[in-house]
């Protein structure tokens, strides 16, 4: 089978491979760029524990092809922590003991941040709904949930932080008018 | 959120970490994608490796031309039966397990192995499986383990005769084995009993469900040298297995076990790992193998179906008379112990005079049954607990009132035999009693229901190491496996005991070259074994260092002791001896007799039994007959917590299991013997929007036979939910259920039968 | 040095009595002077055996040793998740 050849950026940086037409994004994520964050538990789109974003959108890697994925911006697991800084989501993941075996925690943390990036404030209901493709046989969920809620609040005071912090330069600037 | 967790002490140790909740040392690794599980490594020249698996239940294997997958380009390798020869004289576990991972004359099961490729890649691979032609003659087969027990039922093993009876069969048949446990005489218990219920069940097949499947990477020299990364809960054990399968020397087959993705007994045995490293010594090259879910499904170790007739006898004033069960466990194609389990635990959380269990293990043409956390035990508790019910419903007490009268405490002789010593199942039921959660108001189409459950937990051979830095900090090597943060309760126990902190230690999981032998983490084992084994190598290097310091004072070792990460001489003419730290003699050790470490190899016995009730809300849908959990409480008896938040999560999970179980989760077979639904979405295990919150009470009651009290944790609370949801369903809409999962269309079926008998007695 | 008890598999060996008397003061003479009387049991511990001394189960500690007036029972080594 002749390989594709495929320009596309993960987790912020240029990347180039071939791939046969048919190998899922997956495939090339784990076997051709070294990323084994993103795990194969049915390869069917059943279990989530593959889970990325391409351009913003939660995906399962097991669905989508490596030659799909031309000219856009793929985000894994390995992506969320800014340099030693965690992703609240990741530290809340640990306090809370979100994960026993962790298989899943690299699927359920991609798929958690795509929910708080779009809703910072879910309710109880809204993470379980948000978060019922992703498999998890080890912890029944309670700690999941538990760590989500805590990382949204997390987040909404950092915004909050930021905002006032914002809203005080633009004051300071307009008092210095 | 609401957070009703909290723990109640029954033990007067004083701890000063252990019992806090500190963060897991692998919890970085595993957040940022860091950590590398079974199917995670790649080796230089890897290639890739797999199985071609029998699409009948039951057929003969006449003849298998690999010629053709032979001559394919990329292929390096092809696989059966005849390269893996019969070193294990032709019976017992270890052939089981060989016939298991491949196919010899027969083909027992729709997925059993038959061939297998190695090639350069995997679209190679597929193609070359295409390529081998198997012949087969189908033969009759057998799945469901009730017609397996009929006299003319196809026979899946010829050769069977049942074992345990009097006088000894003279016809095959697929019963394996007749085991039986019990004391008193039932016939007279049941005279004297006012009120008798005696009702069958029936539990069907369910899978461990560990999202990772099973995955490793083989390498065999033609020196016969071997190493192999595999997802396991029992390396070392593994490595026997395997060295023996294929006659390797057992110190030079080097096992690795990764990060393991779950496993829930399901990676205590042996499947493909033999036929990767024999695909390995063949190609010369290394070769990974990555089962599909579907080959999870169909062909690693599921748990078993069983059918089951409980009969207990009670007076009017409460007190259990006689019970007895007879039991059939089916364990795929190969005989196994798995009624006998059942047997054994069903009736151990009372205190009966007269009770007898009869166990029986059935052959069938599923897959090998594998351990599934506190194996055998929820099916029993289900038809125990179910009628446990009945029969407090019958004399008009309640559930739990029942339950306690009849508990088993210190002294009770348990329905398996032994006395037990001090125990936790009063005290769960006292904290289920008084639980607000018991009074809390139900809704309409609601109802609540309570359950009990028994596992013995197992200690087993055990090899530890510890080693001091010179900075202080120390390494920590255990061999058994981390299943869901041990080696945080490990760290714990081994600051515990040193008195240095927490973060000071890094604990490790020791390949098979570098601990001695280390029995499979199952059994509850893992934090109750390797944790004794860490105490008692923690206080082996404290014996050095004590013994430094003395050296260093001249004084006898006698007369230093230690206390809170420091040396402290004793005595009054001593009281001018500054304490030395652990870092100041960790730091000295180079020149006052080298390394300081302490190791400890042990059999930990006594893992202590333990006892779990839960409570639960359902509410069902009587249209649809789809039932909803939407409150559960887990109390369970920890010995000694080590770590609480890990404790909890193994209560959480274990009942998640068993609520899947209840509700949704079997396998299906078709009238042509194979599986129909291999996969998450046909076998639906519970997802987040499924479950509520699990709220836990951990107690400790110490187990007398762990320095900390500590007993297994991580099996038990899979026991009660099947029961406890049974009787949800009951109270909610009126139909007690006899047939485990309570799907939709059972749980549809039962309502309309009920309202037609409803309809036949008003009509009457 | 009390009866020995037995149940499942390990009765059926030994002729289907509930209990033996036999002198031993380690598991291991106990299971060595059993098979003695009943060569059938040592398949049995070649599978497995367990044995339980006043309420303790030893699945491995044959050095364990069985003090007077115990309780000793045999039982099957069972298998954990
Ligand atoms: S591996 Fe993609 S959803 Fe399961
Ligand atoms: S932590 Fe093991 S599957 Fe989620």
């Amino acid at each position: 089978m002749s390989g594709v050849h495929v320009t596309t950026t993960v987790n912020g940086d240029a990347v180039e491979f071939v791939c046969p037409p048919n190998e899922p994004l997956l495939d090339v994520l784990r076997n051709r760029l070294g990323l084994t964050g993103a795990k194969e538990g049915c390869g069917t789109g059943d279990c989530g524990a593959c889970s990325v974003t391409v351009d913003d959108r939660l995906v399962c890697s097991c669905l989508v092809l490596g030659a799909e994925v031309e000219g856009r911006s793929v985000s894994t697991v390995e992506g969320m922590a800014d340099g030693a800084d965690l992703h609240p989501l990741q530290s809340k993941f640990i306090e809370h003991a979100a994960l026993q075996c962790g298989i899943c925690t690299p699927g359920f943390l991609v798929a958690a941040k795509a929910l708080l990036d779009r809703n910072d404030d879910p309710s109880e209901t809204e993470i379980r709904y948000a978060l019922a493709g992703n498999l998890c046989r080890c912890t029944g969920y309670d700690k999941i949930v538990r760590a989500v809620d805590d990382a949204a609040k997390d987040i909404r005071k950092a915004k909050a932080k930021a905002a006032t912090k914002t809203a005080k330069a633009k004051a300071k600037k307009a008092a210095a008018k | 959120m609401s957070d009703n967790n909290q723990n109640t002490n029954f033990t007067n140790q004083e701890f000063k970490v252990v019992g806090s909740r500190p963060e897991r040392p692998d919890g970085i690794d595993k957040v940022t994608g860091r950590a590398l599980y079974g199917a995670d490594t790649y080796a230089p020249g890897q290639l890739v490796g797999a199985i071609l698996r029998s699409p009948h239940a039951h057929a003969k294997i006449k003849s298998i031309d690999t010629s053709k997958a032979e001559k394919l380009k990329g292929v390096k390798a092809v696989l059966t039966s005849k390269d893996l020869p019969d070193l294990v004289g032709g019976a017992g576990p270890n052939y089981d397990i060989l016939v298991n991972c491949m196919a010899r004359d027969r083909a027992l099961y729709d997925g059993h192995a038959v061939a297998a490729v190695a090639a350069i890649d995997e679209n190679t691979a597929r193609k070359a499986l295409k390529l081998i032609k198997v012949d087969y003659k189908i033969l009759p087969h057998v799945t469901d383990v009730d017609e397996a027990r009929k006299p003319n039922a196809p026979i899946v093993q010829p050769g069977t005769r049942t074992a345990n009876v009097e006088p000894a069969p003279t016809k095959d048949s697929n019963i394996a084995a007749r085991n039986q446990f019990g004391h008193g005489d039932v016939d007279e218990g049941f005279k004297q009993a006012d009120v008798i219920i005696e009702k069958t069940y029936k539990t069907e097949q369910t899978h461990q469900g560990y999202i990772e499947p099973h995955a490793c990477l083989a390498s065999v020299g033609p020196d016969g040298s071997g190493e192999l990364w595999v997802t396991t809960q029992g390396h070392y054990t593994f490595r026997t297995v395997c060295s023996t399968l294929l006659g390797l020397d057992i110190a030079k087959l080097k096992v690795t076990s990764s990060e393991i993705g779950g496993g829930f007994g399901g990676k205590t045995h042996v499947w493909m790992e033999p036929v990767a490293l024999g695909l390995s010594r063949k190609a010369n090259r290394p070769v990974k193998v990555v089962m599909s879910r579907e080959e999870v499904f169909r062909a690693s170790g599921p748990t078993a179906s069983t059918s089951m007739d409980i009969k207990i006898g009670a007076t009017r004033d409460g007190r259990i008379t006689a019970a007895t069960a007879d039991l059939r466990y089916q364990g795929g194609p190969f005989p196994g112990m798995w009624g006998l389990l059942g047997a054994m635990t069903s009736f151990a959380c009372y205190n009966l005079p007269n009770v007898k269990t009869v166990a029986w293990d059935i052959l069938v043409n599923r897959p090998k049954v594998a351990a599934y956390r506190a194996p055998s035990a929820p099916m029993a508790a289900f038809g125990v607990e179910s009628t446990m019910d009945l029969v407090a419903d019958a004399i008009g007490m309640s559930p739990v009132d029942f339950r306690m009268l009849n508990a088993a405490r210190e002294g009770t002789r348990a329905s398996y035999g032994p006395t037990y010593g001090p125990i936790g199942i009063l005290p769960t039921l006292e904290a289920v009693k008084n639980h607000p959660h018991m009074t809390a108001p139900l809704g309409p189409n609601q109802g609540r229901g309570m359950a009990c459950g028994f596992w013995f937990n197992f200690g087993g051979q055990t090899a530890t190491d510890l080693n001091i830095s010179t900075d202080g900090t120390v390494n920590l090597t255990i061999g058994t496996v981390d299943v869901g943060g041990s080696r945080a309760s490990m760290s714990l126990i081994a600051a515990e005991e040193l008195g240095i902190s927490y973060d000071e230690i890094k604990c490790n999981i020791g390949d098979t070259n570098s601990l001695g032998h280390n029995d499979t983490t199952e059994g509850s084992r893992g934090t109750f074994s390797s944790g004794m084994a860490t105490i008692f190598a923690a206080r082996q290097a404290i014996d050095v260092m004590r013994e430094r310091a003395a050296q260093k004072w001249e004084i006898p070792v006698e007369e230093v002791e230690w206390k809170d990460g420091e040396a402290h001489a004793v005595g009054v003419h001593h009281s001018n001896l500054i304490p030395l730290s652990l870092k100041e003699i960790a730091k000295a050790s180079p020149r006052t007799g080298g390394p300081i470490a302490g190791h400890n190899e042990t059999v930990a016995d006594n893992a202590g039994v333990s006892f779990a009730s839960h409570i639960c809300d359902v509410e069902v849908d009587p249209e649809t007959g789809s039932t909803r959990v939407i409150r559960y409480t887990v109390v369970q008896d920890a010995g000694k917590a080590i770590h609480p938040q890990y404790v909890e999560g193994q209560f959480q999970g274990a009942a998640a299991q068993g609520i899947g179980w209840a509700l949704n989760e079997e396998y299906i077979y078709g009238e042509d013997g194979r599986l129909q639904n291999a996969g998450f979405l046909d076998y639906r295990i519970p997802v987040c929007s499924d479950l509520p919150f699990i709220d836990t009470k951990i107690l400790e009651i110490p187990n007398p036979d762990h320095p900390y009290g500590v007993r297994g944790v991580g099996e038990t609370s899979i026991v009660p939910p099947l029961a406890a949801i049974g009787s949800a369903v009951s109270n909610a809409v009126g139909v007690r259920m006899d047939h485990v999962p309570m799907s939709p269309p059972r749980i549809r079926a039962a309502l309309k039968a009920q309202a037609a008998s409803e309809k036949a007695v008003s009509a009457g | 040095m009390p009866d020995i008890q037995f149940s499942g598999a390990v009765r059926q060996a030994v002729g289907d009595v509930a209990s033996i008397h036999i002198e031993a003061t380690t598991i291991r003479e106990l299971l060595r002077k059993l098979v003695e009387r009943h060569p059938r049991v040592q398949s049995l511990i070649d599978e497995g055996l367990a044995v339980s001394i006043n309420g303790h189960i030893y699945r491995d500690g044959w050095t364990t040793p069985i003090p007077p007036d115990a309780e000793v029972f045999l039982m099957p080594r069972v298998p954990g998740g």
